[in-house]
């Protein structure tokens, strides 16, 4: 298993299985009146954050902590960074200060790969989300969710499900991290956007591509909406607001479209009108906040595969975890 | 050689020389001439200077280069143009033959003062904003028309800035799995399209920088065949290199126009060897460690190339059995030089004619160490890789410049 998470595209399978399987068995404590587990204790972990994000960095926040691990959160923001510091100048830093683990989301494509392939820093790194290239983790915590409503069960995949991915894949590291991941859970993969929303090159992804959002509905186990940033129009990647909420939104009536048993997701944060009504945001098939509470144990299971002494290969297939987290 | 030109070629000449070669085996070529070369002095001396560019060039085979103008200053009037000339003399490895800015400050607005800077003691003949396209359809045409008065030559650096806003690679299936902004083809090949129609409606001569994409081939192709007086150069790394490699994210292989996919790398060999493409240019773009060292998306656009481009050619083109030596001396020597207007370059090898000559070694092989190199930067994407042929010796006007691979102190 190699040191890093920087691409689903590195998962094998049984990598996948394992993080997912571990993360089960990590969401156990988060129920308890004291979630702690002394799994990473003496480790750091630094959550190097060059780009402004809430949810994704309170997430690796809360589960770096419930592991004990020492957590440094270091912001581009104010820093020497902001002086025009060089992220490997950062990372010789960070290294020098002994860290054991680098959780880095950058605006630009390729950081993390550049981290870890690079011989700036001996630590562990994990990709936050770096510019429009992946999410890794937010893939996992989408995979557990959907696993959870499809086909409970540790040790189990996602073979047969049909998922749509809606909205703005071109600008979407969310996308790209789920097609890898979902293919290798054997779940078949639709996108859906206007043309101008799709990378060049998507016809040899691992997916089907559709511009029709109602052809796709009825067949979907799940629609994951992407969040569409409304700078885009000035972009002329579609005309209107209205026109693209009219053609690409999901609302009360597409949402009827659904199997009964399909579920929506977002990753966030959502923008209600646009690209998703409020009556499907609320509705109770949306599983957006279950999302946000998966992401911390799926989290939660990838710091303690590859920073807490196993690793993903040599790690017990079962999911018993260590004597100290017991 | 004597005096700087051929005196004598032949066997068992009665002679008695300074410097004896053992040449068995070697290939002897006319000096090349490089269209394309940054030597970022004035300005960014950490990178490169005239002299550490000119060994560089030396080293590769080269006794002249054409010098960039985006230095900063930027070589937009007499002075600069005239600075780096004498730079280049007073080097003493490779003649430096300026290449001026068609705008002032490569800002595309204002067309630089090009007859002066032809002018000048640099006589410039090649104009361009390379690095920068000249996007404005008007300051191409009367760029193109005005230069006609000195016989000058404007340089497109083909990229169409709306098309390549934040680009980072080229666009394809790479582009869109990395998630790395994409530099389609056509933004380069909609600028060459409408320049060879404006050289055509002016009645002037236009040359294409750094072809790379199969697309761009069709377009000279066509022009040429129109009888338009149209050339065009590529880059060593665009016969070799293709996208595929910016997957490991390395800034070595950031460069512009960016590395594409494996048929324009094709299409491109055939046009060099075809002559559709006249040229083969280095783009030789040294950049400080720093600059490089980094992550992709702030990382510097180039790669040096002075050093390594015959090998490269020797790699893509000779060794593949679609260019002979003839058709290399004429790529890299005569057609560059006659493009540049340098009377005294690209010659044929003859008694009388300037004595430019390298040697070169095609049986060698080495593994390429940017360590060893003579350019005062080491971005080269041919780190630990494999290839053939080594420069034996250089004459600059019958001295030597380069001696069994080692540069002569000058």
């Amino acid at each position: 298993m190699k040191r890093h998470l920087v691409s689903t595209a590195d998962l094998g399978r049984d990598d996948a299985l394992l993080i997912l399987d571990t993360a089960e068995e990590l969401s156990q404590f988060s129920g308890r009146a004291v979630k702690k587990l002394p799994t990473l204790r003496g480790r750091t972990v630094v959550n190097l954050f060059f780009e402004d994000s809430t949810r994704t960095k309170t997430s690796f926040e809360v589960a770096e902590k419930r592991l004990s691990a020492d957590v440094i959160n270091f912001s581009a923001k104010g820093s020497s960074v902001s002086k025009g510091e060089s992220l490997k100048d950062t990372a010789l830093t960070l290294q020098a200060m002994g860290a054991d683990a680098v959780v880095i989301r950058h605006h630009a494509s390729g950081a993390p790969a550049r981290l870890a392939g690079s011989d700036w820093l001996h630590g562990s790194v994990i990709n936050a989300g770096d510019g429009t290239h992946e999410h890794p983790t937010q893939a996992l915590l989408d995979a557990f969710t959907l696993r959870r409503h499809l086909n409970p069960g540790a040790g189990r995949d996602l073979a047969g499900r049909k998922v749509a991915i809606v909205g703005d894949i071109l600008h979407s590291r969310v996308a790209r991290s789920n097609v890898h991941l979902l293919t290798t859970l054997g779940a078949e993969v639709t996108f859906v956007a206007p043309p101008t929303l799709l990378p060049i090159g998507i016809d040899t992804w691992p997916c089907e591509v559709s511009y029709d959002l109602d052809s796709v509905l009825p067949k979907a186990d799940a629609v994951m909406m992407l969040r569409v940033q409304r700078e885009r129009m000035n972009a002329a990647f579609f005309p209107t607001e209205r026109e693209y909420s009219r053609r690409y939104g999901l609302d009360g009536a597409r949402l009827a479209r659904l199997p009964e048993h399909a579920i929506v997701m977002h990753p966030g944060p959502m923008v209600r009108g646009m690209e998703i009504t409020a009556e499907v945001a609320d509705s109770p098939r949306c599983t957006v906040v279950e999302q946000v509470a998966n992401g911390v144990s799926v989290r939660m299971a990838v710091l303690y595969l590859l920073v807490g002494g196993a690793t993903l290969a040599d790690a017990p297939r079962t999911t018993e975890l260590p004597e100290a987290a017991q | 050689m004597v005096d700087g030109a051929f005196a004598a070629i032949g066997e068992g000449l009665d002679v008695r020389a300074d410097i004896d070669i053992d040449a068995h085996g070697l290939i002897a070529l006319p000096g090349l001439v490089d269209l394309h070369t940054h030597l970022r002095e004035p300005g960014r001396e950490d990178a490169e200077t005239v002299l550490t560019g000119t060994q560089a060039a030396a080293m590769g085979g080269y006794t002249a280069v054409h010098a960039m103008a985006n230095t900063f200053p930027v070589a937009d009037s007499a002075g600069v143009v005239e600075q780096v000339w004498r730079l280049g003399r007073e080097s003493g490895y490779c003649d430096v033959q300026p290449v001026g800015a068609v705008t002032v400050g490569l800002e595309g607005k204002q067309l630089a003062e090009l007859g002066a800077m032809h002018d000048s003691a640099a006589g410039v003949r090649v104009f361009s904003d390379d690095g920068k396209c000249v996007d404005d359809a008007v300051i191409m045409r009367r760029a193109l028309e005005y230069v006609k008065a000195f016989d000058g030559v404007i340089a497109q650096h083909a990229q169409e800035p709306r098309l390549t806003a934040g680009a980072q690679m080229n666009e394809g299936t790479v582009s869109g799995e990395l998630g790395l902004g994409g530099w389609p083809a056509v933004a380069e090949e909609s600028i060459i399209a409408r320049d060879v129609l404006l050289a055509a409606h002016v009645g002037s001569r236009v040359h294409i920088c750094h072809l790379s994409t199969a697309g761009s081939v069709e377009i000279v192709r066509w022009a040429k065949g129109k009888g338009w007086d149209v050339t065009a150069e590529v880059t060593p790394h665009h016969l070799l290199l293709t996208d595929e490699l910016v997957r490991s994210y390395d800034p070595v292989y950031k460069v512009n126009p960016p590395l594409r996919t494996a048929a324009d790398v094709e299409a491109l060999r055939e046009a060099l060897a075809d002559g559709t493409i006249d040229a083969v240019a280095t783009d030789h773009a040294p950049h400080p460690a720093e600059d490089k060292d980094c992550e992709w998306a702030v990382a510097a656009m180039g790669m040096v190339g002075l050093e390594t481009a015959l090998s490269v050619v020797q790699q893509t083109m000779v060794d593949t059995g679609l260019l002979n030596w003839e058709g290399v001396a004429d790529r890299m020597s005569h057609r560059p030089a006659r493009i540049g207007r340098l009377t005294g370059h690209g010659r044929p090898i003859s008694v009388g004619e300037p004595a430019n000559l390298v040697l070169f070694d095609p049986a060698y092989r080495g593994v390429v160490n940017p360590d060893t190199f003579a350019t005062r930067s080491r971005n080269t994407p041919y780190k630990g890789m494999d290839l053939p042929g080594r420069v034996h010796a250089t004459f600059l006007r019958g001295e030597a410049t380069v001696l069994a691979g080692e540069l002569v102190e000058r």
